[in-house]
């Protein structure tokens, strides 16, 4: 267990186990935001970026506050300010240009950025986004950022000899980054790498870009990995030598197929086992998230145990990711109280048997 | 020794497209190409490939394809739209961010026809055609079967009913690409390597166009490339961006065609390499080998749609003048 995790743990938690609940990131865009930025595109309409701001900051609100309702320990903004995962950090950093849309897949585009000239800080990337969601929220905020792996691998690359040294000095960039919101407060970091799926052979390089990320960083603000959609026995047990607290995990989509993987040999760091599929529209029931966080008991006691959705559920309708994180939350509270009365056998090993 | 330029092929879409079309099939993978699209779909897709030729005519290509507008699925398109394959699940293109529907073969891989019909839409708007075809290997190695039962049977079907397909191509088609990015990414262990070359072989003879087999991705294994030189091709693609030692390796040390491809623009980066240095990689490469190379066709490694149009366009222009006044000075000797 980390000792950075009981801060999370709320004056008015009901029961004596504590299973962080959290989200990854990502939350539909309320409707009338989504309008506000096809105002914005279009030249014809009487609305500038003060108006988009205005817009971003009442959904902001809106969705943090979703997302306190629905009880989780940890929250988010839902990342309303944001696009895409990698386009807006591109923009905000410089060297990187823009040309226009390619194919990810069908109709389906992502503007991906050109590296043009070596990258270099400019203006703060998510301070402002931390401080008006801190400053609304009355449970601690997660940031996620995306990693320096993935943000140099779905790139293109054109003024560095190789991703490798590309990825090395974006991974001093969210350094800076990070310290930065550390000095405004932020506790609890995760990393998204979904590049890392892609290209497992490339672990070594995420670790090495995740010690650059990791330094300096005080030991109470809580660094979690973001790693989803992949074959992970290509990537375990070599990432549990990353200096993260935390590995968040999509384990529901694949019913836990992968999590023999996990429990040999033991999961030293905390796991934020996916409960719910950020990919099927419909709600899991309290007793079938139940039964999935069970499953995280196989590979990690409680102590290391957070909850968590498979990855951001910004394609699901908002009702229905709204449903998902409130029956996670129910279902942990649960199985917390099973904890608590003995009725659970937890199968993983206890730390005190390491 | 004439050089010839030319690509891969698929193509991006013009951006006004990808918003019309993405516009009027929408956004889910039940939307996507089919072979049966609606006349309003066609049509954008007639400007778009109209719009496609005049690009490449404008960069002075030697070549001309037809730009592959309708590849949704990308190398598997010819089978997603073929009437006894479903189009199952999402799945990664290769190790590439991208994704195309599975191609579940569930019955016999009868006669299309689709990709002859849109090279007659092409033929009417150039003398300079290429077609370009999935390699049988790769096809078979992005499906799923479900009929033939057996991996042999199943590439030799494949590699039939491609054979088929190109049969019926137009006689205007000068040129077949056959692109096998598979036999590089999932090589052909013993055995399997001497089949892909059979079915490589299979679809060459189908045509009486010269027939190119490009692999791309690095460097086949030197057994697979070793096998490949069998099949009766007229020239083998060598994929020098993504691998120039290995390749000129393969070309020293078992010989290749009197022609070869030569990938040397990078079709997934946006750093556009110029004329020079186009010019520059080839004459390396022939540096580097003691062949007399009959044609060489001066090309980017991959298909071109990982690219923002801008991007795109300059290659093209990038591969046109390359040769383009290399032509003109032959053309004044000549004289």
């Amino acid at each position: 267990m980390t000792e950075n995790r009981e801060q999370f743990r709320p004056d008015d938690h009901p029961n004596d186990h504590f299973l962080l609940t959290t989200v990854v990131g990502s939350y539909p865009k309320p409707k009338w935001l989504d309008r506000a930025n096809d105002l914005y595109e279009d030249p014809d309409a009487d609305f500038g970026a003060d108006e988009l701001a205005e817009a971003e900051d009442d959904a902001a609100r809106l969705i943090t506050g979703e997302h306190e309702r629905s009880g989780l320990d940890v929250v988010v903004d839902g990342e309303m300010r944001r696009n895409e995962m990698v386009e807006f950090f591109a923009h905000r950093i410089d060297g990187y240009e823009f040309n226009g849309p390619v194919k990810v897949w069908g109709h389906n585009y992502f503007d991906k950025p050109s590296v043009v000239d070596e990258v270099s800080y400019d203006e703060s990337w998510l301070v402002d986004e931390y401080e008006f969601t801190a400053s609304v929220a009355d449970r601690p905020v997660k940031v996620p950022i995306t990693g320096p792996y993935t943000l140099a691998n779905w790139s293109f690359n054109e003024a560095y000899d190789d991703e490798e040294s590309l990825a090395y000095d974006l991974a001093d960039l969210v350094n800076e980054e990070i310290e930065k919101l550390v000095d405004a407060g932020a506790r609890y970091i995760q990393i998204d790498e979904p590049a890392l799926a892609t290209t497992p052979d490339d672990h070594a390089i995420v670790g090495e870009c995740l010690e650059r990320i990791a330094a300096g960083i005080p030991d109470d603000v809580r660094i979690g990995l973001h790693v989803c959609y992949g074959d992970y026995s290509r990537i375990y047990p070599e990432i549990l030598e990353f200096p993260v607290d935390e590995f968040d995990l999509e384990l529901a989509n694949g019913d836990y197929e992968q999590l023999s993987v996990f429990q040999d040999p033991a999961f030293t760091a905390d796991l934020a086992l996916g409960v719910v599929d950020a990919h099927v529209a419909e709600v899991e029931s309290v007793e079938q998230i139940e039964a999935n966080i069970r499953k995280g008991l196989e590979v990690v006691p409680p102590e290391q145990l957070t909850v968590s959705p498979d990855c951001g559920v910004k394609l699901l309708p908002r009702e229905v990711a709204y449903g998902k994180m409130a029956n996670l939350v129910e279902a942990a509270r649960n199985v917390e109280a099973d904890l608590d009365s003995g009725d659970i056998d937890v199968a993983a090993p206890t730390p005190a048997d390491d | 020794m004439t050089r010839i330029a030319t690509t891969p092929g698929l193509f991006p879409l013009p951006d006004d497209a990808k918003e019309a079309l993405s516009d009027l099939k929408g956004h889910q993978k039940g939307d996507l190409v089919s072979g049966d699209e609606s006349a309003d779909v066609s049509a954008v897709y007639d400007d778009v490939r109209e719009e496609l030729v005049a690009v490449q005519q404008d960069a002075g290509l030697d070549r001309v394809v037809e730009g592959q507008a309708r590849w949704d699925d990308m190398l598997a398109h010819p089978l997603t739209v073929h009437d006894n394959v479903s189009p199952g699940g999402i799945v990664r293109y290769y190790d590439n961010n991208n994704f195309y529907r599975d191609p579940v073969v569930e019955g016999e891989l009868t006669f299309s026809g689709d990709l002859a019909a849109d090279l007659e839409a092409a033929a009417d708007l150039t003398d300079d055609l290429q077609a370009v075809v999935p390699g049988p290997y790769s096809l078979a190695d992005l499906a799923t079967d479900e009929h033939y039962g057996d991996d042999a049977d199943f590439q030799a079907a494949v590699a039939d009913f491609l054979a088929g397909e190109v049969e019926a191509f137009p006689e205007a088609v000068e040129t077949v690409f056959l692109l096998e990015p598979s036999l590089v990414e999932n090589s052909p262990g013993d055995g399997a390597d001497e089949r892909a070359s059979e079915a490589v072989d299979t679809v060459a003879g189908a045509t009486d166009a010269e027939v190119v087999a490009h692999p791309y991705w690095g460097a086949l294994d030197e057994k697979v490339h070793a096998h490949l030189l069998d099949a009766d091709v007229d020239a083998i693609g060598y994929d020098l961006v993504a691998d120039h030692d290995d390749n000129v390796y393969n070309v020293a040390e078992y010989g290749t065609k009197d022609s070869v491809a030569l990938g040397v623009v990078d079709g997934q980066n946006t750093l556009v390499e110029s004329p020079d240095t186009i010019r520059e990689r080839v004459d390396w490469f022939e540096g580097q080998v003691p062949n007399d190379f009959e044609d060489v066709y001066v090309t980017a490694n991959t298909g071109l749609f990982y690219l923002p149009v801008n991007r795109f366009e300059e290659k093209l222009r990038a591969l046109g003048a390359a040769t383009g006044s290399e032509s003109v000075e032959e053309a004044e000797v000549e004289a």
